[in-house]
């Protein structure tokens, strides 16, 4: 007998083979939601919003993107990283130099940036094979401050301190000038990311990199190949973070190699933490909360400082931030380990079930 | 010649410095396993407490010397008692990250109140400490810190080896279950380990700012400096931190004065990565097998 596909959740689980569970959406209503809310917020967003507030949200849109990597490393496989801010820098940077001295165009560089950082990122994951825990977090760490030396003094390829100014990015062209339109771009690459990232997890290699992160030795021992899983799982990560770091760098137009330290990396991982370690929309969630706190502050002291409360104290923004930000990381360790995508499947699901909610 | 022995000299002085900061973070990962990324900062904080007591409560130097330690003491018991006990049992990525939020805390609050100038402290130390060797002259701070650094390597070696306490730490670092069932207070052992660690932290802080001036930037740089120095020594091994630290300090000094003063500070997680490479739990670390 054939059960006809519910349109709302049922109150269990009723499948019947492996492809059922597999499924993205399990009810017809989810995939028209999620179609009509990304419909809308396309529609919307660059209607209603100021520049600023696109601004935001292309930056949103971008750490999502490497925020989703680092918690395919991180929150699926299970190799804590220390060093994914660098990684963004190298993608960032061969973005750069390949849209300036091989005038590759927008596309093709970006992508190619996520290839090369693939390729780095693989070259410093190698010590996974020897190495798992706290021993691994320490190798990434050092591989952060070598790739930080590298951008800074490799002069006659990085510009060193100078930086480098990159042309403005078109697709096709079509130039991107001006938030709006680079709005669309970046959130077609973070749908398509989001898709590649959904789609990898409920492969043999999602699989895969969730077994070694439960337990690597029971993964060997079922026939799990986990040098070359865990060296995958890094390349997968760090193309991510390439790509992210390639639309960055065509944002913001001109790049040099300040923002690339140990503070960025720290502050994808606390993404990944306060958004939901192994889990895709977390990862969007803990960029989105990053991202509007550090704006958010921003936004606080500049209204503080131009009302004149603070004349006089030496208040930076610096401080503050990195009091909110530890602040925020250590509160949800402690209270919400499981992040904001709990909080979200909590509201949710007493939605769900109400009126007999528990 | 001269400029060897004075570099010889300078590494084996910051090789010191970096040992008494490894101290403190081996014994944290030794009684709790929790690798501590706030440690710069427990440094920091140490060296601005003694800063303010002598500058601003213009205390006698020894007086603030031992009240900045007993505060530091305090403060690594409050440090466990708010932020490391509710993760005990918790997977390691929370704990690291725990750290990492706490380090970011601290240096917020550090920034917040002193701002990030570097400060000098008034000089103290008595000139006759100064060793004139001919050609090289060796500071008295230099002298300072490899007297400090030997006093206190004695004080813990004998610490761990004849005192109840330290005997209770070396067993829940061994075996906590069977440290547990044999009626050690664990609980117990990881605060005073975390308040003997910030003590440690605070006196190296200390001797640090005397040799570099104060700053939060350049004093939690130095937290970080000891992962490649405990990685060399293997993680549990606080004999191990002081030969590795020696190393790495001569490595470091070596390499700034011979090849490039800006690869000085690269050079150290360079030779991290081979030692990880070739032998992962260091030189006198544990050697670990993993049983499914």
């Amino acid at each position: 007998m054939k059960i006809k596909r519910p349109v709302f959740h049922p109150c269990g689980n009723y499948f019947e083979n492996y492809k059922d569970e597999l499924k993205i959406f399990e009810t017809d209503f989810g995939r028209i939601c999620t179609a009509a809310g990304l419909v809308l917020f396309f529609i919307l967003a660059p209607w209603l919003c100021g520049p600023y507030t696109i601004y935001v949200l292309n930056l949103i849109a971008i750490t999502s993107i490497a925020a989703l990597g680092l918690n395919i490393l991180i929150g699926f496989t299970g190799q804590i990283s220390l060093g994914h801010g660098a990684f963004f820098g190298v993608g960032a940077y061969a973005a750069a130099i390949l849209a300036t001295d091989y005038h590759f165009p927008f596309l093709a560089a970006v992508i190619s940036a996520g290839f090369v950082t693939a390729f780095v990122g693989m070259v410093f994951g190698l010590p996974s094979g020897r190495l798992k825990g706290l021993y691994l977090t320490i190798a990434t760490l050092a591989g952060q401050f070598i790739i930080e030396y590298v951008l800074i003094h490799w002069e006659s390829l990085t510009k060193g301190t100078m930086g480098i100014v990159l042309p403005p990015p078109s697709i096709f062209g079509f130039t991107l000038d001006g938030d709006v339109k680079y709005f669309f771009a970046s959130y077609i690459f973070l749908i398509a990311m989001v898709l590649i990232a959904v789609n990898i997890m409920r492969t043999r290699y999602g699989r895969a990199f969730i077994a070694i992160r439960d337990n690597d030795r029971a993964a060997e021992g079922m026939g799990i190949p986990i040098f070359r899983y865990k060296i995958l799982s890094f390349g997968i990560s760090s193309f991510y973070a390439g790509l992210a770091g390639g639309l960055w760098a065509f944002y913001m137009t001109s790049i040099s190699a300040e923002p690339f330290t140990l503070a960025l990396s720290v502050e994808y991982i606390a993404m990944v933490i306060i958004g939901g370690l192994g889990s895709i929309s977390g990862s969007i969630f803990g960029a989105v909360f990053i991202t509007s706190l550090n704006e958010g502050l921003r936004w606080i002291t500049d209204f503080l400082m131009n009302a004149g409360i603070l004349e006089g104290i030496e208040l930076t923004l610096a401080p503050l931030r990195e009091l909110a930000f530890g602040g925020a990381i250590v509160l949800f360790i402690i209270f919400e380990p499981r992040g904001i995508a709990e909080v979200w499947r909590i509201i949710r699901s007493s939605f769900r079930l109400w009126p007999f909610s528990y | 010649m001269d400029f060897f022995l004075q570099l010889l000299i300078n590494g084996i002085s910051i090789g010191f410095l970096y040992g008494l900061a490894a101290m403190g973070f081996v014994m944290i990962f030794k009684s709790s396993s929790v690798l501590n990324f706030a440690h710069g900062e427990m440094l920091a904080l140490g060296a601005y407490i003694f800063l303010t007591l002598v500058t601003w409560a213009e205390l006698p130097v020894p007086v603030a010397f031992l009240v900045s330690l007993l505060g530091s003491f305090i403060l690594g018991f409050v440090i466990e008692r708010l932020f490391l006990r509710p993760l005990i049992g918790e997977p390691l990525i929370y704990v690291i990250m725990l750290t990492v939020g706490l380090a970011a805390m601290m240096k917020g609050f550090m920034l917040l109140v002193w701002g990030g100038n570097l400060y000098i402290y008034p000089d103290f130390l008595p000139a006759w400490l100064t060793l004139d060797l001919g050609n090289i002259v060796v500071p008295p701070v230099y002298i300072t810190a490899i007297f400090t650094g030997l006093v206190f390597l004695v004080i813990f070696g004998l610490f761990f080896k004849y005192s109840s306490q330290g005997i209770y730490m070396r067993s829940v670092a061994d075996n906590q279950p069977a440290a547990m069932s044999l009626g050690v207070h664990v609980r117990r052992v990881f605060a005073l380990s975390w308040a003997i660690a910030a003590l440690v932290a605070s006196m190296s802080g200390i001797v640090l700012g005397v040799i570099n001036g104060i700053n939060v930037h350049d004093l939690s740089a130095v937290g970080l400096k000891v992962f490649p120095v405990v990685i060399l020594g293997g993680l549990d091994s606080i004999g191990g931190a002081i030969i590795a630290a020696l190393i790495i300090g001569l490595l470091e000094t070596f390499t700034g004065g011979y090849i490039s003063p800006s690869l000085r500070d690269v050079v150290p997680y360079i030779f991290l990565i081979f030692i990880l490479m070739v032998r992962p739990y260091g030189l006198f670390g544990l050697v670990e097998i993993e049983r499914v």
